[in-house]
């Protein structure tokens, strides 16, 4: 820019850039304010109403909230969700860590990397019937198997013990290769002569896995869980074709909740009560990683 | 020419090092071709891959069985009772009767419609989405005006914005709009960008040289010229990649399809696919169909994928954190 002094020509063109600007974002605004900050504002007055979508919306102050703190079913549902998102995001870090590091180790093949990435192209509606499947009680091959080693069947989908587990870990399966490739770009920035270093002093893999991957990758890790935990406290699809949070309500996570809410009893002040609250969750446990994590602030230097 | 940008290299040591990284690796494995360490974590990866690509190989044998024999062999580790009734099933080429006697619902489907309804939002939402962020991305990267960082950083904010949040209140917006149970209500929301693409294509746009600009707009060519003519062919490579991305995301929609749409007009696979399983008999589920119909929502992203998959892979960084 600053190499050659531009003819006088385009510095005017370039001064009344201002309406041509506005022409070019004026779609992606009308996006923005339309269905982003527009619905944003709008939940939260929802919120503290009452409002069947029949009759107007009545202003009821904190009715909801107060009822919420007393709902069985909303902590029942809490306590699912965070089951559900314990499992999920501990046993797909530990896997998607597992790959990168192999992949690290072992080839860079991009025939691998999208063998490993495939789960992730089809839909949770395809992953959910695919385990339905495999895991029926009767004909699952998946249970056919657990019979051959002797052990007793399973109902995954039917059981209120089984249910979140197999769930959370149906969504692994779908996730655990995308994530694996975030880290395994992650890994990519860290310098081989780190672990040549290493190599060098006798460490062994597992010593500089510790010592060498592990602190240097903290910050990207952190962006990864980050990301990874607000996705998995907005499970839906799974729960909703596979047992639609049953049994009783063993997987009645908060996401199914909020949508028996809204579209089975028209509750749509007490639905967007339970969003909110949805809400406040996601920014105090992105809050807390944040600090935990101290994501984004690099240790490479 | 690399030669000597090497050995300048070489004398600086580290710098060598760093950038022959894969080199250095390679070597290295001939140097220990099979340590215990290796053969475990290969015997560790083929698990990973056998666990990863099992459940589409099932459904594959499942959908090309018969129910029949399903509910007979259901762990021969081929198709049982062959045949392509469950995808006649599908689309709704057999007759209720036909399909009765062959373990289905009889219930009216047609996945010819869902996957054209399919087809046609994920498209028109990919298109619209990446020209409109296309456009934000360049007004944010080349354009000058006052005002621009603040303004962008309001796009970024709503990054932030889980999408639960938004679903209820955009679901009354389209209602009131009479948008209910159409395909423009479910590509609504989608249609004008999303802070990931605008954020995404910004980087890239902002790394045309100023010089080739420069140039074009010394040859009396306008900015909207430059565009078109330039910035956007000069990025078709970033913009292919988020375009494959947007269709793959916008396919696989459930949730806000699910809220709109109520008959087969509107009806996309995934929410179709739900229903499916909804009507199949609970006493005998039609397995074979399910797993047909499973095939037929998946496979046209498979395919989308293996035509482009270098560049996806190869493009999922931490920059593509979603």
């Amino acid at each position: 820019m600053t190499t050659t002094a531009p003819p006088t020509g385009a510095r005017r063109r370039r001064r009344d850039d201002t309406r041509l600007a506005l022409a070019f974002i004026a779609p992606a605004t009308l996006g923005l304010l339309v269905f982003y900050f527009w619905p944003l504002l709008r939940g939260v007055w929802l919120s503290f109403t009452s409002w069947d979508v029949l009759t107007p919306a009545r202003f009821v102050g904190v009715e909801n909230y107060v009822e919420m703190i007393g709902d069985p079913v909303f902590w029942n549902a809490v306590r699912v969700t965070a089951l559900y998102v314990v499992i999920n995001i501990g046993v797909q870090t530990v896997v998607a860590l597992l790959i990168a590091v192999l992949m690290q180790r072992l080839s860079r093949s991009i025939l691998l990397r999208s063998l490993i990435l495939t789960p992730y192209l089809v839909s949770n509606v395809v992953a959910a019937l695919v385990f339905l499947w495999i895991l029926d009680f009767q004909l699952g091959i998946g249970n056919n198997a657990l019979e051959w080693l002797g052990l007793d069947r399973i109902g995954f989908f039917t059981s209120e013990t089984w249910v979140i587990p197999t769930i959370a870990l149906v969504n692994v399966w779908r996730h655990m290769g995308y994530t694996a490739l975030l880290i395994f770009a992650g890994l990519l920035t860290i310098p081989p002569t780190m672990y040549e270093a290493a190599r060098v002093d006798g460490a062994s893999e597992v010593r500089s896995f510790f010592s060498i991957t592990m602190p240097l990758l903290r910050p990207i890790l952190g962006l990864v869980l980050i990301v990874s935990v607000i996705g998995s406290f907005q499970v839906f699809d799974t729960v909703a074709v596979t047992t639609n949070g049953g049994p009783v309500d063993a997987s009645r996570v908060l996401q199914l909740y909020i949508y028996e809410k809204a579209f089975a009893q028209f509750d749509f002040g007490y639905a967007s009560a339970l969003s909110v609250a949805l809400l406040l969750m996601l920014m105090v446990v992105t809050f807390l990683q944040y600090r935990i994590t101290r994501a984004g602030q690099t240790d490479l230097s | 020419m690399a030669q000597t940008a090497r050995s300048t290299q070489a004398a600086q040591g580290v710098g060598a090092a760093r950038a022959s990284g894969a080199t250095g690796a390679k070597a290295g494995r001939r140097r220990r071709p099979l340590s215990p360490g290796r053969v475990l974590a290969w015997v560790a990866m083929v698990v990973i891959l056998l666990v990863t690509l099992f459940p589409f190989y099932w459904i594959l044998r499942t959908a090309l069985s018969s129910n029949a024999a399903l509910y007979v062999d259901p762990t021969s580790p081929g198709p049982v009772g062959f045949g392509w009734g469950a995808f006649a099933r599908v689309f709704g080429m057999q007759s209720v009767e036909e399909a009765i006697a062959e373990g289905g619902s009889g219930a009216s489907i047609d996945f010819w419609l869902y996957l054209r309804n399919s087809v046609v939002v994920a498209t028109v939402v990919t298109v619209c989405q990446v020209f409109f962020s296309a456009m934000a991305a360049y007004a944010f990267s080349r354009l000058r005006w006052r005002g621009r960082d603040a303004v962008f950083s309001l796009f970024l904010l709503s990054l932030m914005v889980p999408t639960i949040f938004t679903l209820l209140p955009n679901f009354l917006l389209v209602r009131q709009l009479g948008l209910i149970d159409t395909l423009l209500g479910i590509m609504l929301p989608g249609l004008f960008m999303t802070p990931f693409a605008i954020f995404f294509l910004r980087q890239f746009l902002a790394n045309i040289a100023t010089e080739v600009e420069e140039a074009a707009l010394i040859d009396g060519a306008s900015k909207v010229r430059v565009f078109f003519n330039l910035a956007l062919p000069m990025t078709v490579g970033p913009i292919a990649t988020i375009s494959i991305l947007t269709y793959i995301g916008s396919w696989n929609d459930y949730f806000w399809p699910l809220m709109v749409s109520y008959t087969d007009e509107s009806r996309v696979l995934t929410v179709a696919l739900g229903n499916f399983n909804a009507q199949t008999p609970q006493t005998g589920p039609d397995w074979a169909g399910l797993m047909a119909a499973t095939l037929v929502a998946a496979l046209p992203m498979l395919v989308l994928f293996m035509a482009f998959a270098r560049r996806v892979v190869s493009s999922i960084g931490f920059s593509g954190i979603k």
